[in-house]
């Protein structure tokens, strides 16, 4: 790949033409991503053209740049937000100090870790969303659906910089198993749990996005404040997209929601089955979904007492969301009172506040999705239903940290196992519900049409209206778009 | 384990309650352990509440004492009651965890005497596993189902084989220098150059980073045997110990061999001492007696007559109380800086045990398991950092075997009265069957300077009386009747005014000269190095990096190097 050629393939702000470490490494990764694309990557529809945004400049106007274009040509480029020369770490023993621009030797393996676990989960998202193309509900979300796995793509491909540029051989060798791993698989799982559970059906999507990938938006928050710059300014940037794949989540869930409340207006029932029985999903159902979704993806930020985030704080790695709004940037004192499981109940302990990172980021988490659930019961107030959408406990089915050895109710109240089991149906997807939601999941593929159990958007994407052509077929995959039943490998 | 009230007099260890070292399945709270066929399984479950002391979690697998009392328990009944077992498969019943190591917080709350004592049996213990395979025919998989850090990995390394679960996460490490500022101390570094040969430069690199290395590169530095994907983990495992474990044991060790019960000693543990059936410990200040009896009767008929009656049977029994005593001595005693050794007891009892076991040991298995179990006391012995004299008096019994004892000691006085005439003699136990750590034998040891007075030690017929065995050097002075009693009090008085660190580093310089093993390597190198590691500021102070593991605040070095 020659300079002009991979600067036009590769849209950047890193100088990438200037750079041989960084091409020499590129030339090497770039045709195994496309490799992977075309193996991980969304099933079907990779010849046909899908109305895409991508990044071409870190500008208010590059970064939203939209064109009808194959995935496989997708221009995944490299963009950090822009250098601020004066930053200093804002946190931890260093604070003050000029930001490092370089990799500190002795937080090298640290850093490759945070940065190695981060990128995981950007390519297995992709491979966990690989077959919903073919069950799409309507084109505009399909549409979202492939903007969403591009970008995750370019997420990957902003850690895989960051891997090349500044970690060597091991950042190389790192870069390729991003690659090597897939999800869900026995031998060669995803680093985090909730990484390796299929996204089967398109509620799972919605529930995924809205609060999986806002996981990441708090990880990437907190890797915003890192005193490594480059990491920092990378992830600044990533959140500008990220912001639009929660979109797609809660405005995703919050149509199925409208939808579910203009049935039970329409039918004048709140009964499930008959909810069911007119092609909606009920909202025990979408509740439920969203328990498991939540519940999942609460783990995500770690063990509540952790020395791990203890050392990430205090060597600069990691900051606060937000840290700025704090005034002790260097956090030694503080105290954090935290309920532990003790003698079958639960009591309040103090913990060091730097051993406390990981819950005062899910505490910012908790909060951000109590704003989710404020605006989808919004959705039901203005339909007139009485019916409230809420987020279980935090402790509710845990599986890592302080909780993940009890079993605890939906309001976080210690129970028995045998109270669980009694119980666990109501609150978690059960067999039944799964293949319910499974049957809903029909293609429908041609623009202007939409499924029966979600609502249209207010409006489509670009200024463009929802009953628009997201998506041009190539002629080899029209049978499957204009309604063939679709096989499903894996299924 | 914990029975009596604390009796710990020690000024720098708060009273806890005394260590004790007996144990049994029923009581195990950490392993679970299943034997089928020839294959034995041994799960690491630690439970987190169930730690020797308050004051810490045992989480993610990892140990402190009462984990590894019960390990040594389980190798030592292995060895005993499962004679029909070939191999030995360690494994994890902790999801995605192997062994954490050594609890970071029960070393950061541990005085600097328990940690070196810790680890002194911690130590023990994995060469004691290790010594299975040789001395039983017993191969030992580590199966690493899971993350495998510090101590676990060092246990893993104690292992004939290591398999690793080829997860793309699973990983094996070294974390302890960079993670903690001390040593991997159980054997850790030491195995992976002298045993796994790891290359030097390597085996640095590995040692450095804190998250270890994972999958084929594991394999490639021959940090494990062998890689294997999730998905065919149990069955290649399960497949390698079958293969591990066709063919018969050695001296009868067959599937169909029946076992030997361990029954418990029943010492009596007081602050006066310990009181056992043929041996007792005994103190006066800071000067302690450790006195053998010889058996009452002669050896069983012959081999299968031992099996009878095992838990009566002299040797055995003398070994596991003396093993017993030396830890009881190290853990629950630390002021008892001087040990005098005496035996009571006729002799020539003894030297008919010797001849018992010289002829059966290279047949049957029980007779060679307790000569192995003699070795092993011997080795705690010539490893106890007390200072040793033997007394050589009237009517003890320092033959063979037991002469072994004054062999291990510092310094031995034997009397040189007319009236009460005193012998000792060698007998096949002195002659190779008990090496120590060097792998020599503790005549070649101290005839090192002097082959000939070796050579003419080994070939002198009978018995010593005391001034012959001055001039063959086998003790250190034979005093007589009217010097004896000063002579041996200045001896004991002045030792007991020594610096005792001081006499500890002396003693351990002294006691192993010879060759290098693994085995000394571990407990005079690396063991040496770790105990200064662990006084040091960088580590153990205020701002130190195991201070301060796993709270918020972070390590702060001198950066002066010796």
């Amino acid at each position: 790949m020659g300079n002009v050629d991979l600067n036009a393939r590769i849209p950047n702000n890193v100088a990438l033409n200037e750079d041989r470490r960084l091409q020499r490494a590129l030339e090497a990764w770039q045709p195994k991503y496309i490799d992977w694309w075309l193996e991980m990557g969304p099933e079907g529809f990779q010849a046909d053209e899908v109305y895409l945004r991508t990044a071409v400049d870190v500008g208010r106007d590059g970064w939203a740049h939209f064109d009808h274009v194959k995935m496989p040509d997708y221009r995944w480029g490299i963009f950090l937000s822009p250098q601020d020369k004066e930053r200093v770490v804002p946190c931890g023993d260093h604070f003050g100090d000029k930001a490092w621009q370089q990799v500190p030797g002795e937080y090298r393996n640290m850093l490759r870790r945070i940065i190695v676990t981060q990128g995981d989960t950007e390519p297995a998202s992709v491979e966990q969303q690989r077959l919903l193309g073919r069950t799409a509900p309507s084109q505009y979300d399909m549409r979202n659906l492939f903007q969403v796995n591009v970008e995750e793509g370019r997420h990957l491909w902003a850690m895989v910089y960051l891997l090349h540029t500044f970690f060597g051989r091991d950042g190389r060798e790192e870069a390729e198993d991003l690659l090597r791993r897939r999800s869900g698989d026995v031998d060669s799982p995803r680093i985090l749990g909730t990484f390796n559970e299929p996204v089967e059906d398109w509620l799972s999507f919605f529930m995924f996005t809205t609060f999986t990938d806002r996981d990441g938006k708090f990880q990437l928050l907190a890797l915003a404040e890192s005193g490594f710059d480059p990491l920092s300014r990378t992830t600044r940037f990533m959140l500008t997209e990220e912001a639009h794949h929660m979109f797609v989540g809660e405005t995703g869930v919050g149509r199925i929601i409208e939808r579910a409340a203009d049935l039970m207006n329409e039918l004048g029932t709140d009964e499930p089955d008959k909810i069911r029985a007119a092609g909606g999903i009920d909202l025990p159902t979408i509740q439920r979904w969203l328990n498991r979704w939540y519940s999942s993806s609460v783990n995500l930020f770690g063990g509540e007492q952790s020395s791990n985030a203890a050392t990430y704080f205090a060597s600069g790695l990691k900051g606060r969301y937000k840290e700025d709004k704090y005034e002790d940037h260097v956090a030694l004192e503080g105290i954090y009172s935290m309920p532990m499981p003790k003698n079958g109940g639960i009591s309040d302990e103090e913990v060091p506040l730097r051993n406390a990172m990981n819950e005062l980021l899910r505490d910012g988490y908790i909060g951000d999705c109590e704003f989710v659930i404020g605006r989808w019961n919004r959705t039901l107030e203005k339909a007139g239903r009485p019916e409230r959408m809420f987020l279980p406990h935090r402790r509710f089915n845990r599986e890592v940290g302080i909780y993940a050895a009890g079993d605890y109710d939906i309001e976080g109240n210690p129970i028995s196992d045998a109270e669980w089991a009694a119980k666990v149906d109501g609150w978690l997807p059960g067999e039944a519900d799964m293949d319910y939601v499974k049957s809903l999941m029909k293609p429908c593929l041609e623009h202007g049409k939409i499924a029966s159990w979600i609502a249209p958007p207010k409006k489509g994407i670009n200024g463009n209206p929802f009953e628009w052509e997201y998506v041009r077929y190539d002629g080899s995959s029209a049978g499957v778009a204009l309604g063939a039943t679709p096989s499903l490998t894996g299924d | 384990m914990r029975v009596n009230p604390p009796t710990i007099t020690s000024s720098e260890a708060p009273a806890l309650a005394p260590v004790r070292f007996e144990t049994s399945p029923a009581a195990y709270k950490h392993w679970t352990f299943e034997v089928e066929g020839g294959i034995a399984r041994l799960g690491m479950r630690v439970s987190e509440n169930d730690g020797l002391r308050e004051g810490y979690e045992l989480k993610l697998n990892s140990y402190d004492l009462s984990v590894d009392i019960e390990l040594a328990d389980v190798v030592q009944r292995l060895r005993y009651e499962h004679p029909g077992v070939r191999v030995l498969v360690i494994e994890s019943m902790v999801p995605r965890i192997f062994c954490a190591g050594a609890n970071i917080n029960m070393l950061g709350g541990s005085t600097h005497a328990f940690k070196v004592n810790f680890c002194k049996f911690t130590n023990e213990t994995r060469l004691y596993l290790e010594a299975m395979s040789a001395e039983c025919g017993i191969r030992t998989v580590a199966s690493l189902n899971g993350t495998c850090a510090g101590g676990g990995y060092e246990l893993a390394m104690a292992c004939d084989e290591i398999i690793l679960q080829d997860d793309g996460n699973t990983a094996v490490s070294l974390p302890e220098v960079p993670l903690l500022a001390v040593l991997p101390g159980t054997g850790g570094l030491t195995r992976l150059v002298d045993k796994r040969k790891v290359r030097r430069d390597l085996a640095d690199v590995f040692s450095t980073v804190a998250e270890g290395i994972k999958g084929r590169r594991a394999e490639e530095w021959n940090l494990v045997d062998k890689v294997v994907p999730s998905s065919r983990f149990r069955e290649y495992v399960t497949d390698r110990a079958a293969e591990l474990g066709e063919g018969e044991g050695p001296r009868g060790r067959t599937p169909t061999a029946d076992g030997v019960s361990i029954e418990p000693l029943a010492g009596e543990y007081t602050d006066e001492g310990v009181t056992h059936r043929h041996v007792a410990l005994t103190f006066e200040g800071r000067v302690g007696t450790i006195t053998v009896q010889a058996p009452k009767q002669g050896p069983p008929a012959d081999a299968a007559a031992a099996r009878a009656n095992p838990n009566d049977l002299w040797f055995w029994r003398m070994a596991r109380e003396l093993d017993d005593v030396l830890l009881d001595l190290r853990f629950n005693r630390p002021e008892v800086g001087t040990l005098l050794v005496k035996t009571e007891g006729d002799a020539s009892q003894v030297l008919a045990w010797d001849a018992f076991i010289a002829e059966h040991e290279g047949s049957d298995w029980f007779v060679h398991e307790m000569l192995c179990a003699y070795k092993r006391c011997c080795k705690r012995l010539d490893l106890t950092a007390r200072s040793l004299f033997a007394l050589i008096e009237p009517g003890s019994c320092f033959s063979g075997s037991l002469f072994e004892l004054t062999l291990a000691c510092d310094r031995s006085y034997m009397l040189d009265d007319p009236d009460h005439p005193i012998q000792i003699e060698l007998s096949a136990m002195n002659r190779g069957p008990l090496p120590m750590s060097n792998g020599l034998t503790r005549l070649q040891t101290r005839f090192l300077g002097s082959p000939e007075t070796l050579e003419a030690a080994l070939a002198h017929e009978g018995p010593w009386d005391s001034r012959a065995a001055e001039e063959a050097g086998v003790v250190t002075i034979s005093p007589d009747d009217i010097d004896w009693d000063d002579e041996v009090r200045i001896a004991i008085e002045e030792r007991a005014s020594l610096s005792p660190d001081a006499l500890t580093g002396m003693e351990a310089n002294l006691r192993f000269a010879g060759p290098e093993t693994l085995e000394t390597k571990i407990f005079g190198r690396l063991s040496a190095w770790q105990n200064w590691i662990f006084q040091r500021p960088n580590a153990v102070g205020e701002q130190g990096a195991l201070t301060l593991y796993g709270r918020p605040e972070r390590p702060v070095f001198n950066w002066s190097r010796t």
